[in-house]
């Protein structure tokens, strides 16, 4: 298992770990089962993610993917956010091995569904908004891997 | 940050020993002839490599000629269980029985007869990662061609009632097979008294070189041939000798025996120091049992944590070891022999194997008990896993 650097900045230097008090949004997505669950939080302020924290339970990639998903939407819009692919954050950390494509996936999920819980709590539906978040079926051999 | 190495991780492979190395070196450089030659650099070779043989069989009770030089543990495995199925389907016999967590060199070959027909009994091997002498013999049929049990478990080291399975299966007269990789200079072989008729082994485990094992076969017993082409090993393995993997082999070989009592001694304490020190941690547990175990394995799993991550933080802090969770095994799920043993995919996920050698020094194994709590700390306060079990703890959910 090759790591980039930056990867492995990101694993031994987590940024933004924690928790929100008060979060305008929680997102959890993945499960224990497949080894891998993120937990996102995020401040909004007039339509701009103002503050974004993660707890990630998962292997390096997943951590470092997380790390650097809420450096890319910290202090970003919405429309911004929304717009962040796991393609942007695996070449932000430079490519991830094959088999950890799966992280980069579960982080844009985890800023998705932190954004549909901001919505929820608005009282507005987000699938229209966000779109419908895959969850994983553990069933089927953790499908939720590319 | 230390700038130590400290390698806990001698159950994937060992260090060449310096001395196994100067044995080997002749047949790198000077005696470079062919065995099967007539001259003499050639004859020099060949006289290395029967005195090898001579070295091999002698710690394991068996006669020379009936130790035959593999590229390693693997082709000893799918030689034996492919040209023992093969030889006896001829005489109408195609049932195997062998366990759920033996290596994948085992348990592919056995999925690759599965496919031409034949019929497979994986036995259980409970909590504690021992299978039961008692449902091994349920389990032999009229058409049982062959018992494969592995010696000791290459990933939680449990060691198995090796003499009790061999004397069920000399009672029924079924062939029996062990793949004692992991065991070897662990423990003292004697394949005539524990009715062993094949067994595999591989060098780089106790300090010879990659790439040369061997394979056991009793006086009379004729596996299908695997590899077929010239007349090396009687026949019945071709390829040119790896002449200086063979030396090496038996150099390690009679090296790690003759000091096998003393490690023992030494490993099995630090062994148990380090459980007993990690067992001090909230949510720990060892994986397989406590004393039926190889000397230098520790396998334990930390809950809320993922197995990875671990070792990268171990890594970090100058410590190798190895996991049996998903993202170390290179597949969806966690380690079949973590899961043989009942544990739950999530707390699978969170293992850790550390594994000792002769090199392993007491400071060592206190350097990795003092560092691993940390680290466990850090993985866990970032974890949501570790926030939902303390939630569940709260509500009294265990």
């Amino acid at each position: 298992m090759a790591y980039s650097e930056k990867v492995m900045d990101h694993f031994a230097n987590p940024r933004n770990v924690g928790e929100i008090e008060n979060a305008d949004g929680i997102g959890e997505v993945g499960n224990s089962k497949c080894g891998d669950i993120m937990k996102m939080y995020i401040k909004v302020n007039g339509g701009i993610i103002t503050d974004v924290k993660f707890k990630t339970f998962g292997c390096g990639a997943a951590i470092a993917t997380s790390s650097m998903a809420t450096e890319l939407i910290k202090g970003k819009s919405i429309e911004e956010a929304l717009k962040l692919t796991n393609k942007a954050v695996m070449e932000a950390l430079d490519g991830l091995p094959p088999v950890k494509v799966h992280c980069s996936v579960l982080a844009e999920q985890a800023i998705k569904a932190a954004l549909s819980d901001y919505y929820r709590k608005l009282g507005v539906d987000p699938e229209p908004i966000v779109g419908k978040i895959e969850e994983c079926d553990h069933e089927e051999g953790c499908a939720c891997e590319l | 940050m230390d700038k130590k190495r400290i390698y806990a991780d001698n159950a994937a492979t060992t260090k060449l020993s310096p001395a196994v190395l100067q044995d080997m070196m002749p047949y790198l450089t000077d005696v470079y002839g062919n065995p099967s030659s007539l001259y003499s650099v050639g004859a020099q070779a060949k006289k290395a490599v029967e005195l090898a043989r001579e070295d091999i069989a002698k710690v394991f009770g068996a006669q020379p000629s009936e130790i035959f030089f593999t590229s390693g543990g693997s082709e000893a495995d799918n030689w034996a269980i492919k040209g023992i199925a093969e030889a006896m389907a001829k005489k109408g016999k195609k049932h195997i029985i062998s366990s759920k967590f033996e290596h994948h060199a085992v348990l592919h070959s056995l999925d690759a007869l599965a496919k031409k027909g034949f019929e497979i009994t994986l036995l259980d091997v409970h909590e504690n990662g021992i299978v039961r002498p008692e449902e091994l013999e349920a389990a032999i049929r009229e058409d049982t061609a062959l018992v494969t049990i592995m010696y000791a478990n290459n990933e939680i080291g449990t060691i198995q009632p090796i003499s009790e399975i061999g004397a069920i299966c000399k009672k029924h007269g079924v062939i029996f097979h062990t793949d004692a990789v992991q065991a070897v200079g662990n423990v003292n072989i004697n394949v005539k008294e524990q009715n062993i008729d094949l067994m595999s082994l591989t060098g780089h485990k106790f300090h010879g070189p990659k790439g040369c094992g061997a394979l056991y076969v009793r006086k009379g017993l004729r596996p299908d041939i695997l590899i077929d082409g010239g007349a090396q090993e009687r026949g019945r393995r071709a390829g040119t000798e790896n002449v200086a993997g063979i030396v090496g082999l038996a150099s390690a070989l009679k090296l790690a025996v003759s000091t096998m009592e003393e490690r023992n001694k030494r490993l099995t304490e630090l062994r148990d120091y380090l459980i007993d020190d990690l067992l001090k941690i909230e949510r720990s547990r060892v994986n397989g049992d406590r004393v039926h175990r190889l000397p230098g394995n520790v396998n334990m799993c930390f809950e809320g944590i993922e197995g990875e991550s671990l070792l990268l933080m171990l890594d970090l802090n100058g410590v190798c070891a190895s996991s049996g969770s998903a993202c170390t095994s290179g597949s969806l799920d966690p380690s079949h022999v973590l899961l043989s043993i009942g544990l739950p995919h999530e707390i699978a996920h969170g293992s850790l194997r550390l594994s000792f050698s002769d090199d392993t020094t007491k400071e060592d194994v206190e350097y990795i008990a003092r560092t691993i709590p940390p680290i466990i700390d850090r993985l866990r306060a970032m974890s949501p896993l570790w926030e939902h079990i303390k939630e569940n703890e709260k509500k009294g959910i265990v």
